[in-house]
């Protein structure tokens, strides 16, 4: 991004993503989002004296499932170590966190951006434990008469993924968060519900001058929990530098804070403010040693992840655009490949998932995972339409009809009596008395204005109520009229 | 000779023959309690009515005809760093003065399990920290060889309640000679065992990567016998090992023929009491007539095992004890808002000691001194496990005195803590190597009890037992008392 024609953009990020699994990291809690204040808890994760922790296996599952998956390597040694700073949201004043060995090493993704394919390097990522939630009676710790804190969440598990500073505009920047949570949500690590704080962002920008090698003084804002509050934060904090470079003045290296309502950044922290965190190995877990055959065995249950899925539509048909639809989220591309295994005409069936399916649950506000319209329903429409039992037009009004009853189309054809015409019998005595009824049509088609004959079927089409076989209609007709 | 000066092994038969039933013998040593603690202070916590009753359902179960296993109904007590469901657990600091675990340590479960009698929670230094029980927020326990003397720490209440007939046994924590040192200074017999051997789940931590729980007991045998029931692997401490836990009364056989000795030299440098040294000297040739082979032997980097234990054990008790912060449970002060409540808190919850240790132990990990300080120490303690491990390729034990003097007046070391960290020269390179090491009664210096330390390979409690034990038929010490005439007499009256 240019500002200005003077300035580059520089960002990296650091997201943090709650790993789904059904316990804590360190205890038996259940790590369900909500709960009465303070249920999900016990002696373990509220840190209370004497309590040790014990690693959740399938934390680690999780964490090497998500490294593969953004390409990183997967360390044979790596080991928790203690964060230390004071905050009444951690019960031991420490958080348990992987300092110098995480356990996932370099990796990146692939984004696209305005046809052009980039490389983001993935720096590195690492298990962590979640801390509590403050409820305070004002606007902040500071201001409030009083503040109470919920530790349900203490103890969920984190994977903190770490990128290389190599994002240069804003939509490079939504680029890789929507390829990051694509691929959480594909492994399945993750269910990336940004509504109940389950991914948070942390974003690094700086500027420089354009054509400059190095990099600007940067700043942290941390926090923030959606697309468009990571879009803002950028507009905002990118001009609020140049402001300053322009100025003639330092960016100050801090941290910084996002105000929602305001739609700016505050400061938090300057370099002399922060803390030291004072990292040492943590005492209480042994560390973590990770053979080949325990990686080989995640890597066998890895899905085909999005970049592969939307090669292989692409494959059988569809346009780049289709294809980034249809797989930009997991449900719709496991709906859209569970109804391709009963139907197999791809392109057919993309136009109706992203058109009239998705125009159906967005106007109901549901999701493709709860769609009252299975899949396999889907495609017995589509076949129905194929065989010419019913028309495209008709195809429209059962799907709408499937949606509110969950009835098969089949069902609804017959109940209904919407099977289309084609018994030419039936259709040549209408076709005799429509011609009957309108000879100066007949008159105009056969002095050769060709316009007529459409009057004339879509007066067929009235008398059956549009359920006539409009290609059979149309030859009968002419065969009729020559 | 009063039923509560009897070993535990001796009380087992006694409770197998129904000579005693376990209420009677709770009574007892309740009754001792009350007249010995008044002076002696070793008890923070008396369980009189929790003790009776489970003695009572111990009763029932005997009479039931059940097995009652080697420790069933014999009544203990835990020093007060060990979680008790229901029972306060204060570490001895005015932090958690109220604070009440709803969950037991894991040793607490298991001599639970095993059916023995919970008497009380026993004093200590706050949170772990010292070498003399005069750090304990809330009472001065006193040695009963002598009530001007300390009794040792950190764990002087369980040493002394062993010692003056208080309890049949009790656990102590050791995270630099705090089972041992007291064992000595008091004349009983303390176990540190292997790091991991012992779960840690429920002991509020001092510095993680040295605690270890173990015995105090008036014999060998009884210690043997209380480590069957503690040790062993626990899936919910990590750092626990899962090895296959022996009898340890099976090493209790009184030959010693053969076993190699060393005699580390660095042991006996300047500090050590010289009448300390004659005693032990005494011990060596006592093994040697039994059949050791005894050499003098080399750990060239003991001598930097104290300033590397001071490092590694603050940097530790500085994470340990952030968690005290005055927001979910234990003391907190008022403030005007949350930063101020921490600081009131902490300023007016910890004492001295334990505020010293935090500072140095937050120093010794802080940006730009991690390296020289925590790191190096770190580097330190492999290099004092490789000596260890290069000696024991050579001697099945080593052998020093426990602690370089016999116990000290109040007050004598309180006022300059280095004397106090110096004290512990004998014992801290144990903890750093993670080995297992024992303090048995070897003789008296002016009245005053003094311990000789046997240390072992990782895992080989067995041989520490098995020498301990030999000794131990083939002296007296350990059947000698303290004088308590005076002190129960004032506790009856």
């Amino acid at each position: 991004m240019v500002i200005a024609d003077k300035y580059e953009m520089v960002c990296g990020l650091e997201v943090h993503v709650e790993l789904q699994t059904k316990t804590k990291i360190f205890c038996g809690c259940t790590t369900e989002f909500g709960g009465e204040q303070n249920t999900h808890v016990c002696p373990v994760c509220l840190g209370l004296p004497g309590t040790l922790p014990v690693l959740n296996r399938e934390v680690v599952n999780y964490a090497i499932k998500a490294g593969l998956a953004l390409n990183c390597e997967i360390a044979e040694f790596s080991k928790f170590d203690r964060k230390n700073y004071f905050y009444p949201d951690l019960t031991k004043d420490y958080q348990t966190s992987q300092f110098d060995l995480p356990i996932c090493g370099k990796g990146g993704l692939e984004i696209e951006v305005d046809g052009e394919k980039k490389w983001i390097g993935i720096t590195r990522a690492h298990m962590e434990e979640d801390a509590g939630k403050l409820v305070h009676s004002g606007e902040t710790i500071t201001t409030s008469y009083e503040s109470s804190v919920d530790y349900n969440r203490a103890g969920v598990p984190l994977l903190e993924i770490v990128s290389e500073p190599d994002m240069r505009s804003i939509p490079e920047v939504l680029a890789y968060l929507e390829q990051l949570v694509q691929i959480l949500e594909y492994t399945e690590v993750s269910d990336c519900r940004m509504e109940q704080g389950s991914v948070r962002f942390d974003v690094n920008v700086s500027l420089r001058p354009i054509g400059a090698t190095t990099f600007g003084i940067r700043t942290e804002t941390k926090n923030l929990n959606s697309f468009s509050s990571v879009r803002r934060c950028l507009e905002y904090e990118v001009a609020r530098q140049a402001r300053v470079l322009d100025a003639g003045e330092n960016v100050v290296q801090e941290t910084r804070t996002w105000d929602e309502g305001k739609g700016i950044t505050l400061t938090l922290r300057s370099k002399e403010e922060a803390h030291d965190y004072r990292y040492f190995p943590e005492p209480d877990l042994a560390p973590l040693v990770i053979d080949q055959e325990w990686v080989e065995g995640i890597r066998k249950t890895l899905p085909e992840l999005p970049v592969a899925r939307r090669a292989r539509l692409q494959g059988l048909g569809l346009s780049a655009y289709d294809a980034g639809v249809i797989t930009s989220g997991k449900a719709m591309a496991d709906y859209f490949d569970t109804a391709l295994s009963y139907y197999s005409d791809a392109k057919t069936l993309a136009n109706w998932v992203m058109g009239d399916v998705t125009r159906l649950l967005n106007s109901n506000q549901c999701s493709v995972a709860d769609s009252p319209i299975s899949a396999k329903q889907l495609a017995e429409l589509l076949e129905l339409i194929d065989k010419g039992t019913i028309s495209g037009k008709i195809a429209k009004s059962v799907l709408e009809e499937m949606y509110s009853t969950g009835k098969d189309a089949k069902i609804i054809v017959k109940e209904k009596g919407l099977a289309q015409i084609s018994d030419e019998g039936a259709l040549l005595g209408i076709i005799d008395s429509i011609i009957a009824a309108n000879p100066q049509s007949v008159e105009d088609y056969r002095a050769g204005k060709d316009r007529a004959i459409g009057f004339l079927v879509g007066q067929i089409m009235k008398a059956t109520k549009g359920q006539a076989n409009p290609g059979l209609v149309n030859q009968l007709l002419k065969q009729k009229l020559s | 000779m009063s039923v509560v000066e009897k070993s535990v092994s001796e009380l087992h038969e006694l409770l197998v023959h129904r000579d005693v039933s376990s209420t009677e013998l709770t009574k007892a040593y309740i009754d001792r309690i009350h007249s010995a603690d008044p002076d002696l202070q070793a008890y923070l916590t008396i369980l009189e009515d929790q003790a009776l009753a489970q003695a009572a359902e111990f009763d029932r179960k005997i009479a039931q005809g059940e097995d009652i296993g080697t420790l069933g109904g014999i009544p203990m007590a835990l020093k007060d760093n060990m979680c008790t469901e229901g029972v306060r657990t204060s570490c001895a600091s005015k932090m958690l003065d109220n604070f009440i675990p709803p969950y037991n340590a894991t040793v607490t479960d298991r001599l639970r399990a095993a059916g023995t009698i919970l008497l009380g929670k026993l004093n200590m230094d706050e949170f772990a920290m010292g070498s003399s029980t005069e750090n304990s927020n809330f009472a001065k326990t006193r040695n009963p060889w002598n009530l001007e003397c300390v009794p040792g720490g950190s764990s002087g209440g369980s040493a002394v309640s062993v010692a003056a007939d208080e309890a049949a046994f009790t656990l102590g924590s050791d995270t630099g000679g705090s089972i041992r040192q007291p064992a000595a200074f008091c004349g009983v017999v303390g176990m540190k065992p292997t790091y991991g051997a012992v779960s840690r789940f429920g002991l509020v931590a001092y510095a993680s990567s040295l605690d270890q729980i173990g015995p105090l007991t008036k014999t060998v045998r009884d210690n043997a016998l209380v480590m069957n029931a503690i040790a062993g692997h626990d899936l919910k401490d990590s750092t626990s090992v899962p090895y296959e836990k022996p009898d340890y009364t099976k090493f209790l056989v009184n030959d010693i023929k053969g076993l190699k000795i060393g005699i580390p030299r660095e042991y006996y440098g300047e500090g050590i009491d010289s009448d300390v040294a004659k005693g032990i000297q005494a011990g060596i040739q006592t093994l040697i007539d039994l059949g050791a082979e005894v050499e003098e032997c080399s750990l060239p980097h003991t001598e930097y095992a104290i300033p590397s234990y001071y490092l590694i054990a603050t940097a530790e008790a500085s994470s340990n004890l952030a968690r005290y912060d005055g927001v979910r449970y234990g003391y907190r002060a008022e403030a005007a808002d949350v930063l101020g409540m921490f600081k009131t808190t902490r300023a007016k919850g910890f004492g001295p000691e334990v505020k010293r240790r935090i500072m140095l132990g937050t120093y010794a990990l802080s940006s730009g001194y991690y390296d020289a300080y925590y790191l190096k120490a770190q580097k330190v303690r492999t290099l004092i496990k490789q000596d260890f491990d290069k000696a024991f390729e050579k001697y099945d034990v080593l052998l020093s005195p426990t602690a370089p003097t016999p116990a000290f007046k109040f007050g004598e070391k309180s006022a300059n803590p280095l004397a106090m960290y110096l004290s512990d020269v004998t014992t801290v390179p144990v903890n750093l190597a993670g080995i297992p090491a024992i303090s048995i009664p070897a003789g008296f210096v002016n009245g005053l009890p003094i311990g000789m330390q046997l240390m072992g390979k990782a895992f080989a409690e067995g041989t520490l037992y098995r020498i301990a034990y030999t000794f131990e038929q083939n002296t007296n010490y350990h059947t000698l008392k303290p004088n308590l005439g005076e002190v129960l007499a004032r506790g009856n009256r």
